[in-house]
């Protein structure tokens, strides 16, 4: 659409680059939107589970509240431990950004609005996201500082499990779709949600994602990394200013991301049940980025009930129960699409 | 079997791990206040645990023996600010026995009374970051909540939230206000509604079940041999209770129940109190209907002056037994001032209770001896 | 089997914890009726305190600026903390002819005060009372330590000290 407008009055090539860098524009802008939207409803969410109201000061209902907090980082004087290794400490919170913003780039907003539809697409986003693993096991092991490094130890043994089991899951969705590109995922949902179509496997897949999703974007009840009264701060203890505030975004976004492949694998992405309103313009983006908060909104819950596991429980968790689960379940799946018992 | 022993020990040749410290606190989420802990760990092992004590010592007991007997009162507030109505009923009851000042029961039913829901406020505190410190931030706010209301019968009362300084040597400092039987009641009531919420959040919950059942365990003889005493030993099957064994105050006219365990792990402490929350509702309820017309304040000197000699009073505070021991030469003042303070007593067993536990299972372990740190630097 | 009835029981346990939380959720979301808190710096005005709250300790002035301390220093021994302090002068009484104290000023050091009561409790002529100011926000100490008499204040001639 982009490139139409701009071929009228540049050359092709030309055209193409400047294409590309509105488009990385663009999704910073969103990215750091989302981010700050994000943290400002989980602060919110969080006052009323807890009896409370949340920041409510600025901007209506506290809206912006988190800008301003952003605002106050961006000013901070950024500090480090004497002894980290300079060049890695520096370089972490890019790793970690840099693979929230590509996977972000993936997520199927719309049928037109998706900046990279590429026919690998669930690949491509597992394969992205645990590049953010590095990110973090590089802040906890550049700081110098024993609690930053017993927080990435565990990031890396708690990430590495759990993609497993979220790629065992994506991979039983796949089956029942029958593609990897998202959006032919989507497509493929016209006729009735994933969650509904694929009924018993879906719904325990859903179960088993939304549990190593949690763990994946390292909240409670599985936010080992960083467990504040363990931890204090865990990776990022070391971290402050621009740098914290990288890790804090990419966390919100990677919780966002998680939440998007949930309703795009599951929940039918863009679509409402029956095709209501699916021709008018813009719908559709709505509706995804609706049903997406419903699904962060959850895991929110999750976050403002649970206490937290324990190293040796959360592998247990993992080993023991979610990949057996899912290696079941992925059969199950496969023979009910053999035999066509879906719905 | 065999073969896979070699190979550890193979292994254990080739890669060589190290122990390593790690400093936890003074400043820390866990440590509630300011106590440093020097861990030993082995990856995420814990092998010792030292607990340097001091960051808070305002010498409390040294300025005891410059102040009066009256003075010394309000000082036992700043021990253990949770139990702080119980450390002043410590003191008054120390120099009431010693002058021979027999309190009239209605006196003691209203000491009694503050003190059970004293115990409940701390209590309440406690399993608000109990959950905290387990992970489950919410359940911070629902104990504030209801703690929130015995702060105001507090105030309303006594004038302070914490450190309510209520009472006095030979009495209490006011008569309680005339809402007090009032909101007591409406509290019980309430908090009834609320008590078993408590269990759904977290003592039923799966995941706070597994991080605290079979987790430092504590025998009977352990705890003993530790000195540990109050909730956190009467997990342990310890009777130790001194509302039971040396009733002061009211204690002697109602009936109530030693909770007592014999799990001895965190979640038996755990229970234990959630337990003497309900006791403690219980023994409100049977007293509160009872509090008969009299004075609230019997006569005694301007200036008080112990007799000389040495004089003992323990009492049961909501972490424990807390002894108070005055020396006294005949003077205003005394010669020398102890406190005996449970928090203390119990921090010795926690070294014992992580041997081999995981960093989250100290946690937990620490959460569960309840100290109070200015109770334990003094 | 019992790996079966695990799962389950633990999925219920957890759905238990959540239906609270979701519950005082959605009240506090489309009610706020469970909401606890309450608005600081905003409700200042309507903020009141129990009678006995112990905020700051003030001495009592009536109609005509008299109060009725006469100096007597009792409250200053009885402070633990050395928080009191009386400046006295000796003056000759017009009427009747004799030299008695005459308070100059009553200092309280607020930022030492403990809030205990002793002086209050041990002040015979019932100058000092409680006062249910709760907002000592400063950003100077030395607006912490207060004179309790008010300027030009006298003692009141015809006030009974009672005996404690
Ligand atoms: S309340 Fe206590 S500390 Fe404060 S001035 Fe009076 S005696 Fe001193
Ligand atoms: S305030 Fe009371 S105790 Fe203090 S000097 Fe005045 S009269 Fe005496």
């Amino acid at each position: 659409m982009i490139l139409e407008l701009l071929n009228q009055f540049m050359p092709a090539e030309v055209a193409f680059y400047v294409e590309l860098v509105i488009i990385a524009v663009v999704y910073l802008g969103v990215f750091a939107l989302l981010g700050l939207f994000l943290v400002w409803m989980e602060r919110r969410v969080a006052g009323f589970f807890q009896l409370r109201l949340g920041p409510n000061r600025r901007g209506p209902s506290g809206l912006f509240q988190t800008v301003a907090d952003a605002l106050k980082l961006v000013s901070k004087e950024l500090t480090a431990t004497e002894g980290r290794d300079k060049f890695l400490h520096g370089i972490a919170p890019y790793f970690v950004i840099v693979a929230a913003l590509m996977a972000l780039s993936l997520i199927p907003f719309s049928a037109e609005l998706q900046a990279f539809d590429i026919n690998l697409g669930v690949f491509f986003v597992t394969a992205v996201t645990s590049i953010e693993v590095v990110g973090i096991f590089l802040a906890g092991w550049a700081s110098n500082n024993k609690y930053s490094l017993i927080g990435g130890m565990r990031s890396g043994i708690q990430m590495i499990s759990y993609e497993l089991s979220i790629g065992m899951t994506i991979v039983t969705m796949t089956v029942l779709a029958g593609t990897i590109q998202l959006s032919e995922i989507v497509e493929m949902q016209r006729g009735g949600w994933f969650i509904w179509t694929g009924h018993i496997p879906a719904f325990i897949g859903f179960m088993v994602f939304m549990i190593a999703g949690t763990a994946e974007s390292n909240r409670t009840p599985f936010d080992l990394v960083e467990a504040e009264s363990e931890l204090g701060a865990g990776f990022h203890s070391e971290y402050s200013g621009m740098g914290f505030a990288y890790f804090f975004l990419a966390e919100f976004v990677n919780m966002f991301i998680i939440s998007a492949m949930a309703v795009t694998l599951f929940f039918g992405g863009w679509l409402l049940p029956f095709e209501i309103g699916a021709d008018i313009p813009f719908v559709g983006a709505i509706i995804f980025v609706v049903k997406t908060l419903s699904v962060v909104f959850l895991m929110m819950w999750f976050r403002w009930t649970f206490p937290r596991l324990r190293i040796d429980q959360l592998l247990t968790l993992e080993w023991k129960y979610l990949i057996p689960i899912s290696m079941v379940n992925i059969v199950v799946m496969a023979i009910l699409v053999w035999l066509g018992l879906t719905f | 079997m065999e073969n896979q022993m070699e190979n550890q020990e193979f292994l254990a040749d080739k890669i060589r791990t190290q122990e390593y410290q790690l400093n936890m606190g003074p400043q820390h989420p866990a440590t509630h206040g300011v106590m440093r802990m020097i861990l030993q760990l082995d990856g995420e092992e814990i092998k010792n645990v030292e607990p340097v004590l001091g960051y808070i010592h305002r010498s409390i007991e040294k300025m005891c023996e410059k102040s009066s007997y009256k003075q010394i009162i309000h000082l036992t507030d700043r021990l253990d600010y949770l139990s702080s109505h119980m450390n002043n009923e410590a003191v008054t009851l120390l120099v009431e026995n010693a002058l021979g000042i027999e309190v009239n029961d209605r006196i003691k039913i209203i000491r009694t009374i503050i003190a059970e829901l004293t115990r409940m406020a701390s209590h309440q505190l406690w399993w608000g970051v109990m959950g905290m410190d387990t992970g489950a931030l919410t359940t911070f706010m629902y104990a504030f909540r209801d703690r929130e209301l015995i702060n105001e019968i507090m105030e309303e009362t006594c004038g302070a939230r914490l450190t309510m300084n209520y009472n006095i040597i030979g009495g209490l400092r006011y008569d309680i206000h005339d809402n007090f039987v009032k909101r007591v009641k409406e509290f019980i009531v309430h908090f009834k509604e609320k008590l078993p919420e408590y269990d759904n959040l977290l003592s039923n919950n799966v995941i706070f079940r597994k991080r605290t059942e079979g987790v430092g365990i504590m025998t009977k003889e352990q705890v003993i041999a530790y000195g540990m005493n109050g909730p956190t030993a009467r997990a342990s099957g310890f009777e130790c209770d001194i509302r039971k064994k040396l009733p002061y105050s009211a204690y002697g006219m109602v009936d109530f129940e030693e909770v007592l365990r014999t799990e001895g792990d965190a979640f038996a402490r755990y229970k234990v109190r959630i337990d003497e929350m309900w006791q403690s509702m219980n023994i409100i309820e049977q007293l509160i209907d009872k509090i008969p017309e009299d004075d609230f304040r019997m006569k005694t000197k301007p200036i008080i002056k112990l007799p000389k000699g040495d004089f003992l009073q323990r009492v049961e505070t909501a972490r424990g037994d807390f002894g108070v021991y005055a020396m006294s030469d005949g003077g205003k003042n005394p010669t020398r001032f102890k406190f005996r303070s449970p928090s203390f007593a119990n921090l010795h067993g926690l070294n014992k209770m992580s041997e081999n536990t995981k960093i989250g299972d100290l946690v937990v372990n620490f959460s569960t001896i309840d100290v109070v740190v200015p109770d334990i630097d003094r | 089997m019992s790996y079966f009835k695990d799962i389950f029981n633990a999925v219920k346990t957890l759905l238990t914890g959540m239906k609270i939380t979701g519950r005082y959720f959605f009240v506090n979301l489309f009610t706020r009726r469970d909401v606890i808190t309450v608005q600081y710096p905003d409700n200042i005005d309507t903020l009141k305190m129990h009678d006995r709250f112990r905020g700051e300790v003030i001495m009592g002035h009536d109609e005509n600026n008299m109060h009725q301390c006469d100096a007597c220093t009792i409250c200053e021994n009885a402070c633990p903390n050395g928080t009191i302090e009386i400046i006295w002068d000796k003056e000759k009484n017009p009427e009747t002819g004799k030299t008695q104290k005459v308070l100059l000023n009553h200092i309280y050091h607020l930022e030492m005060c403990t809030m205990c009561g002793e002086c209050i409790e041990a002040c015979p002529s019932d100058a000092i009372e409680w006062g249910q100011n709760f907002h000592h926000v400063t950003r100077d100490r030395s607006n912490l330590t207060k004179s309790l008499n008010r300027p030009e204040s006298i003692l009141n001639p015809n006030f009974v000290k009672s005996k404690k």
